[in-house]
């Protein structure tokens, strides 16, 4: 086995000189996901850098917003005054995933960058180009059911799995990042690369990069807004199906819409064909209905996910019918 | 490296590997703690960090040094049980009894997340302050915790009786 070292930063210089920008370090949040993947010896890191220590404040930008440190905890976040007031989609993201005790556990710098829970990710057995490159997909002709049917590619069809990021995509959140070339924001929805030939290739981010803070921009009408996820129990499940969705509507029309994805798409998915669909458009269920089939038109079902199309159109008909 | 354990002060050299389970359980020899799926699924190993819940089996233990650490170990005795103890007996909140050291540590935690006002998916009003204590929101909250005996119908009794039990004292106190 290989040696394991663990070192702890406190703050993004110590953080970014301990990891070194070496293909062995590894950022450790509350490896609700890292010590697992360890443990399955998927990841085998010689040096964690344990970055819990950095900032764990929320506090308010000057332009309305709301700056999150990567150190804040699942639960933290989605306990925050100004989230569940002015952003509850993002309060009911979060509380839809995982436990009670995993969210009391896990940071949002390590939600952002958690990985597929494709089975066959998680089983050396099998291909998975994303583990192992070149080697093939055993997803693609086998048990499906939970896998992507938007952004994928011949090379892979994993989703990504985090509750969390369908709100903060759907939010035009802002991710903070410190590397060895100095800081640099981006937007979320950049920082997932699609898996097109390289799955394993996930971000954007550069080696030994580190996700400093999100911010999420003031956006008022989010006020209404929610997150709605189909799982197969009720409860402690991944997503088949989610819907995140802010509405705008003033005397029956709708001003504006946010619309976010999860369960169904390689990674977090900003819904913007049916916000387009919809927008100056009554608020109407034949409109969400409308909205719902622009998004899904390029749906690329695999044998045993077909179901998600249709589930995921219903689903946003229902989650902006809510809001309407 | 120094954990305090159940409010003792103890030192032990792990591997950087080690779980805060592992840790517990066979450097400590605390077994109360259990190891069900060893992969954050079951809830078996729920412990408490500073009052907060989490599943040791994906804590590396070398994160928690110094950090106030309680196990069902340090929660109550056979001569001196914990309320929630005694009610799981009354309510019949087991069978097995695998599950059970995860299940009180967890509800105990959750207990306080609904007392300072923590919203869960199921809580239709995000704003407010005071959060009901009804049976769906118990379920919601403790769906970290899997029994394979199905002992679910007691759990919730022996939660929401001794939940109930402590209210009323305070509000006898506040009178
Ligand atoms: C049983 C189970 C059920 C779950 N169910 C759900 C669910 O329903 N919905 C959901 O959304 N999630 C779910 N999760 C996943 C959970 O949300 C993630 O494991 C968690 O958010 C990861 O956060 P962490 O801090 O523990 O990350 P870690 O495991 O510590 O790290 C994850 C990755 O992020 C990197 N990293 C961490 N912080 C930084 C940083 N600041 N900068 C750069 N890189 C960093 C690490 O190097 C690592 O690669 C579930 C997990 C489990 C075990
Ligand atoms: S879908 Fe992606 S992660 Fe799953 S086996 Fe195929 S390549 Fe691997
Ligand atoms: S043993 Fe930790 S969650 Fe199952
Ligand atoms: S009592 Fe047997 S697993 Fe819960």
């Amino acid at each position: 086995m290989i040696e394991l070292r663990y070192e702890k930063a406190v703050d993004p210089a110590s953080a970014m000189q301990l990891h070194g920008g070496r293909g062995t370090a590894r950022y450790l949040g509350g490896g609700t996901n890292l010590v697992d993947l360890m443990r399955e010896e998927i990841e085998q890191p010689g040096l964690v850098v344990d970055v819990t220590g950095l900032s764990g404040d929320i506090r308010e930008t000057d332009g309305g917003g709301l700056l999150i440190g990567a150190g804040v905890k699942n639960t933290a976040l989605a306990e925050h005054r100004a989230v569940r007031a002015r952003y509850p989609l993002l309060s009911r993201a979060i509380l839809s995933g995982a436990s009670g005790q995993i969210r009391n556990m896990a940071t949002v710098g390590g939600n952002i960058l958690q990985r597929t829970r494709c089975y066959y990710f998680y089983d050396d057995a099998a291909r998975c180009n994303k583990r192992s490159p070149e080697s093939g997909c055993d997803a693609i002709d086998g048990f499906n059911r939970i896998h992507a049917v938007l952004g994928t590619s011949p090379a892979c069809v994993a989703t990504h799995p985090s509750d969390m990021c369908v709100a903060l995509v759907a939010l035009d959140a802002v991710v903070h990042l410190q590397g060895a070339s100095g800081a640099r924001a981006i937007p979320l929805t950049d920082l997932h690369r699609l898996p097109d030939g390289h799955p394993e290739i996930e971000t954007v981010l550069e080696p030994g990069e580190l996700i400093t803070a999100i911010e999420i921009p003031n956006l008022p009408f989010a006020a209404r807004s929610t997150y709605r996820k189909v799982r197969d129990r009720a409860s402690y499940a991944f997503a088949l199906v989610s819907v995140a969705a802010a509405l705008d509507v003033e005397h029956g029309i709708v001003r504006d819409a946010r619309i976010g994805l999860g369960g169904v798409a390689t990674k977090p998915w900003r819904a913007r064909a049916a916000e387009r669909a919809v927008v100056g458009k009554a608020a109407t269920e034949a409109n969400f209905r409308a909205a719902a089939e622009a998004e899904l038109e390029n749906a690329s079902p695999l044998s045993g996910n077909g179901f998600k199309i249709e589930l995921a159109k219903r689903t946003i008909v229902h989650t902006l019918g809510e809001l309407a | 490296m120094r954990f305090i354990i159940n409010e003792h002060s103890i030192e032990a050299d792990v591997d950087v590997r080690t779980s805060l389970l592992d840790l517990l359980r066979d450097h400590l020899g605390l077994t109360g703690t259990k190891k069900g799926c060893n992969q954050g699924a079951c809830g078996a190993c729920t412990v408490l960090v500073d009052g907060e819940r989490i599943n040791s089996c994906l804590a590396l233990a070398v994160q928690y040094q110094d950090r106030e650490i309680l196990t069902i170990e340090g929660l109550g005795t056979i001569g001196d049980l914990h309320p929630l103890q005694a009610a799981f007996i009354e309510y019949d909140g087991f069978q097995c009894g695998y599950c059970t050291p995860g299940q009180i540590c967890s509800a105990v935690a959750m207990i306080g997340e609904i007392r300072r006002g923590l919203p869960s998916a199921l809580t239709e009003d995000l704003a407010l302050e005071q959060i009901g204590f009804s049976e769906d929101e118990i379920r919601e909250r403790m769906s970290g915790n899997l029994c394979r005996c199905g002992a679910y119908n007691g759990i919730i009794e022996a939660i929401r009786a001794t939940y109930a039990e402590e209210s009323a004292q305070e509000r006898e106190a506040a009178a």
